[in-house]
C-alpha cells in the first residue's frame, strides 16, 4: 500500500510517500501563497492509496480532497520515535510555530506545549531579524557561530525584537554579536519550554529551524541529553502522517 | 432578528439612550457567531429551543420585560460577578442582571483608556458601556462591582464617571474576621438597595428569593448531573449558554425551562441518546468565567470531536453547586449570615490560598468521567494564569491529563488553539 503524508505548514509544504512503511519518495517545496494549489500540484506527482495531511493547512486538505488529518503534535512524535526508537523528546521548530513535545515510553506523546498565537521564537522570527540584519537566514547562523559571545536581547517579540537589533545595529554593535544573541535568546527559551514539558533525551530536533547549524549548537549546549537531528528533519511531520495511515490501517 | 422586530425596539433602544448604529452592528454579528457555534449542532436536546428563542430576543423580548419593569416603578440592578448575592436584590424587588463582557467590542475606545494588555473580560465591559450598546447596562439602575482582580477594582473607578457604581469589598481570604468582615458588607449593601428601591427587605422576601435562586440552580445542577452519562446528552456547548442565560433572565421562567430540559436529558441518558458519540474524549474545562458570546473554547473542542462535560468556572458548577440554606424560621439577620457565607464559599482564584479549587476540578473530572483537564485563562488575568499551575500539580496528581490555554475573545488564535486542543484529544 502506498500512503502520501503531507504536511501543509505556513512556509513549506513536504510530503512523504511511504510504501508498505519504507520511504519511496519525499519533497519540500515553498508554501507560497496558495498552499491548496501547491498541495495539489503534489498529488498529482506520485499515486497513493490513502492520503493523511497535517500541519497548519491540514482541514483545508481534508475539505479539498478528503485527507485524513492528525495534529503536527502527533505526527511530529510518531515520525521522530520511528525515526530514533527510544527518543524521550521531540522539538519541532517551523515556520511560525514552536512545538515541545515529551514521550512517553511507548514512543506516544505524554505533554507538550506550543506557543501561543505569535510568532515568537520561531523560523519567522529568525527570517526577520536575518534581514534587519542584512544576512541571508544560513550567513546569520554561520555569522553567529564565529562570535564568542552574543548580546543580550530581552524581546522575544518579533516586533520589538526587531526594533532592538535595528538600535544595536546604529550603535555600532558587532552584528555576528548580535545574531548569536539573537540565537542564543530562542535557544534559552526553547530549553525552557523543553523543561516545563519535562523533556528527557534523546531530543529530536525537527522542523525548519533544525537546518540551521546555530541552533542545534546552542540547544545542544542548553539541554540535559542527547539531541539528534534527522537527516531530512523538514519532512519529519510528513513522515509521521503518512505513519500515523499505516498504523490506523494496520 | 427579523427587520420589523428590529425597528419594534429601535425606539426602545434609542430612548435608553444606547448607540444604535453601533448597536445595529453588534447586532448583526451575534446572530452570525450564535449559528456557527449552535444551530450547527446534530442532536441536541429539542429544549434548547428556548435558548434559540432567547439569544433571538437578547436584546429585545428581555429588555422589554426590564424596562416594563422599571415603568412599575421597579429597579434593575447590573453586576459583574456571582459574588454579588442576587438574593439580595431580588429580596428588595429589584430584578438582578449579569452584564455583557464576553465579546471583543468598542476596543477602539477603550484603548485610548485602558492599558492595552489588560484582560478581555474588563475591556469588553468597559467597551460596552463607552459605546453605548450594552441595554442591560444602560437600563440598571445601579451597577454592582466587586474587588475580585485589581483591573476591575481600578476600571470600575472609571466605569463609575459614566454610571452609578457600587463596589462590594471581597475580602482574599477565608479566615473568621473574612467571613464577619464579607457580612458586614453584605449588610452594607441590603442598605444601599434599600436605599435604591425605596423598600425594606423582609425575612418574608428574602425567604422567597432564596428559595426562587435555589430553585435555579438545583434546575442547573440537574443539566450538570446528567452530562455524566457516557454518551453526553447535551453538548457542553449548551449547557455553558442554560448557565450563561441564568445570569439575566426572568428566574422562574428560566428555571421551568430548564427543568424541563433536564427532564429530557433524564430521558435520553434512560434511552442512551447523546449530543455527542458515545465515547468521544471527555474533558472537564476550568478557570475564567466565559461571558456570552464566549463560546469559543467549546467550539473548538467540539468541532474536534470531544465532548465539554463540565466547567468549573463562574460560568459553570461555581454558579450552581452550593446553595443557600433554606432554615424555617430563620431571622432575617441569620439569613443573611447564610446568604453571606454561601457566597464566601465559592472558590475564586481571587482567594489565597484556594486549594479548595483544585479539589473541586479533580472532584468534578473523576464525578463526569472526563479523560482530560483543560484550563482556560484570560491573558493578562494573572490569578487564573498563575493558579493553573497549582491546578496542574492536582491533575498530575491523580494521572489526569491537563492542557493550559490561554487566550481572549478574538479569533485570531483560533488555528493555533485548534492545533493544540485536537493534539491533546489525540493524546488521550
Amino acid at each position: 500500500m502506498l500512503v502520501l503524508g503531507l504536511d501543509i505548514g505556513s512556509r513549506t509544504v513536504d510530503a512523504v510517500w511511504l510504501e508498505d512503511g519504507r520511504v519511496a519518495d519525499h519533497v519540500v517545496t515553498d508554501t507560497g501563497f496558495d498552499p491548496r494549489a501547491v498541495a495539489e500540484a503534489l498529488l498529482t506527482r506520485a499515486r497513493f492509496d490513502r492520503l493523511v495531511a497535517t500541519g497548519y493547512g491540514r482541514h483545508v486538505a481534508r475539505d479539498a480532497f478528503g485527507a485524513e488529518v492528525v495534529t503536527e503534535i502527533t505526527a511530529y512524535a510518531r515520525g521522530a520515535a520511528h525515526l530514533f526508537p527510544g527518543a524521550g523528546s521531540v522539538l519541532d521548530i517551523g515556520g511560525q510555530d514552536t512545538k515541545v513535545i515529551s514521550l512517553g515510553e511507548d514512543g506516544k506523546v505524554a505533554d507538550f506545549e506550543m506557543n501561543d498565537k505569535c510568532a515568537a521564537g520561531t523560523g519567522r522570527f529568525l527570517e526577520v531579524m536575518a534581514r534587519a540584519l542584512g544576512f541571508g537566514l544560513d550567513q546569520m547562523a554561520t555569522e553567529a557561530l564565529t562570535a564568542r559571545s552574543g548580546v543580550g536581547i530581552s524581546s522575544m517579540c518579533t516586533v520589538f525584537a526587531e526594533s532592538e537589533v535595528t538600535g544595536l545595529v546604529h550603535r555600532g554593535e558587532d552584528r555576528a554579536r548580535i545574531a548569536r544573541g539573537l540565537h542564543e535568546s530562542v535557544a534559552g527559551r526553547t530549553c525552557t519550554a523543553l523543561g516545563r514539558v519535562r523533556a528527557r533525551g534523546p531530543l529530536v530536533f525537527a522542523g525548519g529551524v533544525a537546518n540551521n547549524a546555530a541552533m542545534v549548537e546552542l540547544v545542544r549546549a542548553g539541554f540535559d541529553g542527547d539531541v539528534l537531528v534527522p537527516e531530512n528533519a523538514q519532512t519529519v511531520g510528513a513522515l509521521g502522517a503518512a505513519l500515523s495511515a499505516s498504523a490506523a490501517n494496520g | 432578528m427579523s427587520e420589523n422586530v428590529a425597528t419594534d425596539y429601535g425606539r426602545m433602544w434609542a430612548e435608553l439612550g444606547m448607540n444604535l448604529p453601533a448597536h445595529c452592528a453588534l447586532m448583526n454579528a451575534i446572530p452570525t457567531m450564535y449559528e456557527n457555534a449552535y444551530l450547527t449542532q446534530s442532536d441536541r436536546p429539542a429544549g434548547m429551543a428556548y435558548f434559540d428563542f432567547v439569544m433571538s430576543e437578547i436584546h429585545g423580548l428581555r429588555i422589554k420585560e426590564l424596562v416594563d419593569h422599571k415603568t412599575a416603578g421597579g429597579k434593575v440592578v447590573g453586576t459583574f460577578c456571582l459574588y454579588v448575592p442576587e438574593e439580595i436584590i431580588r429580596a428588595h424587588g429589584a430584578v438582578g442582571v449579569g452584564l455583557c463582557a464576553g465579546a471583543e467590542w468598542g476596543y477602539n475606545e477603550v484603548e485610548k483608556v485602558l492599558p492595552r494588555n489588560t484582560c478581555a473580560l474588563i475591556k469588553s465591559f468597559m467597551g460596552f458601556k463607552m459605546d453605548r450598546v450594552c441595554p442591560y447596562v444602560e437600563s440598571a439602575d445601579l451597577l454592582v462591582g466587586e474587588t475580585t482582580c485589581d483591573g476591575k477594582k481600578k476600571a470600575y473607578e472609571l466605569l463609575g464617571e459614566m454610571a452609578d457604581v457600587y463596589v462590594m469589598e471581597l475580602p482574599q481570604m477565608k479566615r473568621d474576621r473574612d467571613r464577619e468582615f464579607w457580612r458586614a458588607e453584605v449588610r452594607e449593601f441590603v442598605m444601599r438597595l434599600e436605599e435604591l428601591t425605596g423598600k425594606t427587605m423582609t425575612a418574608e422576601s428574602l425567604t422567597a428569593a432564596i428559595a426562587e435562586v435555589n430553585g435555579k440552580r438545583r434546575a442547573l445542577q440537574r443539566i450538570a448531573a446528567a452530562r455524566a452519562a457516557d454518551p453526553a446528552p447535551i453538548s457542553g456547548k449548551d449547557a455553558l449558554l442554560a448557565t450563561q442565560v441564568a445570569f439575566y433572565d426572568d428566574v422562574p421562567r428560566f428555571t421551568a425551562m430548564v427543568n424541563t430540559i433536564a427532564d429530557e436529558l433524564d430521558a435520553r441518558v434512560a434511552a442512551g441518546e447523546g449530543a455527542a458519540a458515545k465515547g468521544a474524549k471527555r474533558v472537564v474545562l476550568t478557570g475564567s468565567p466565559m461571558a456570552i458570546p464566549n463560546w469559543k473554547t467549546h467550539d473548538i473542542i467540539e468541532k474536534a470531536g470531544g465532548v465539554v462535560v463540565g466547567e468549573e468556572m463562574c460560568t459553570g458548577s461555581r454558579y450552581y453547586d452550593t446553595l443557600v440554606p433554606e432554615t424555617p424560621g430563620a431571622s432575617l439577620d441569620e439569613m443573611i449570615d447564610e446568604v453571606a457565607d454561601k457566597y464566601l464559599g465559592i472558590n475564586c482564584a481571587c482567594f489565597t490560598p484556594n486549594d479548595a479549587r483544585c479539589s473541586d476540578v479533580v472532584q468534578m473530572a473523576s464525578d463526569l468521567g472526563a479523560d482530560g483537564i483543560v484550563h482556560y485563562s484570560l491573558q493578562f488575568c494573572g490569578p487564573y494564569q498563575i493558579e493553573a499551575v497549582q491546578v496542574e500539580r492536582a491533575a498530575r496528581d491523580v494521572g489526569v491529563p491537563f492542557l493550559k490555554i490561554d487566550t481572549d475573545y478574538s479569533a485570531e488564535d483560533v488555528g493555533q488553539l485548534s492545533t493544540r486542543i485536537e493534539a491533546f484529544l489525540e493524546m488521550l
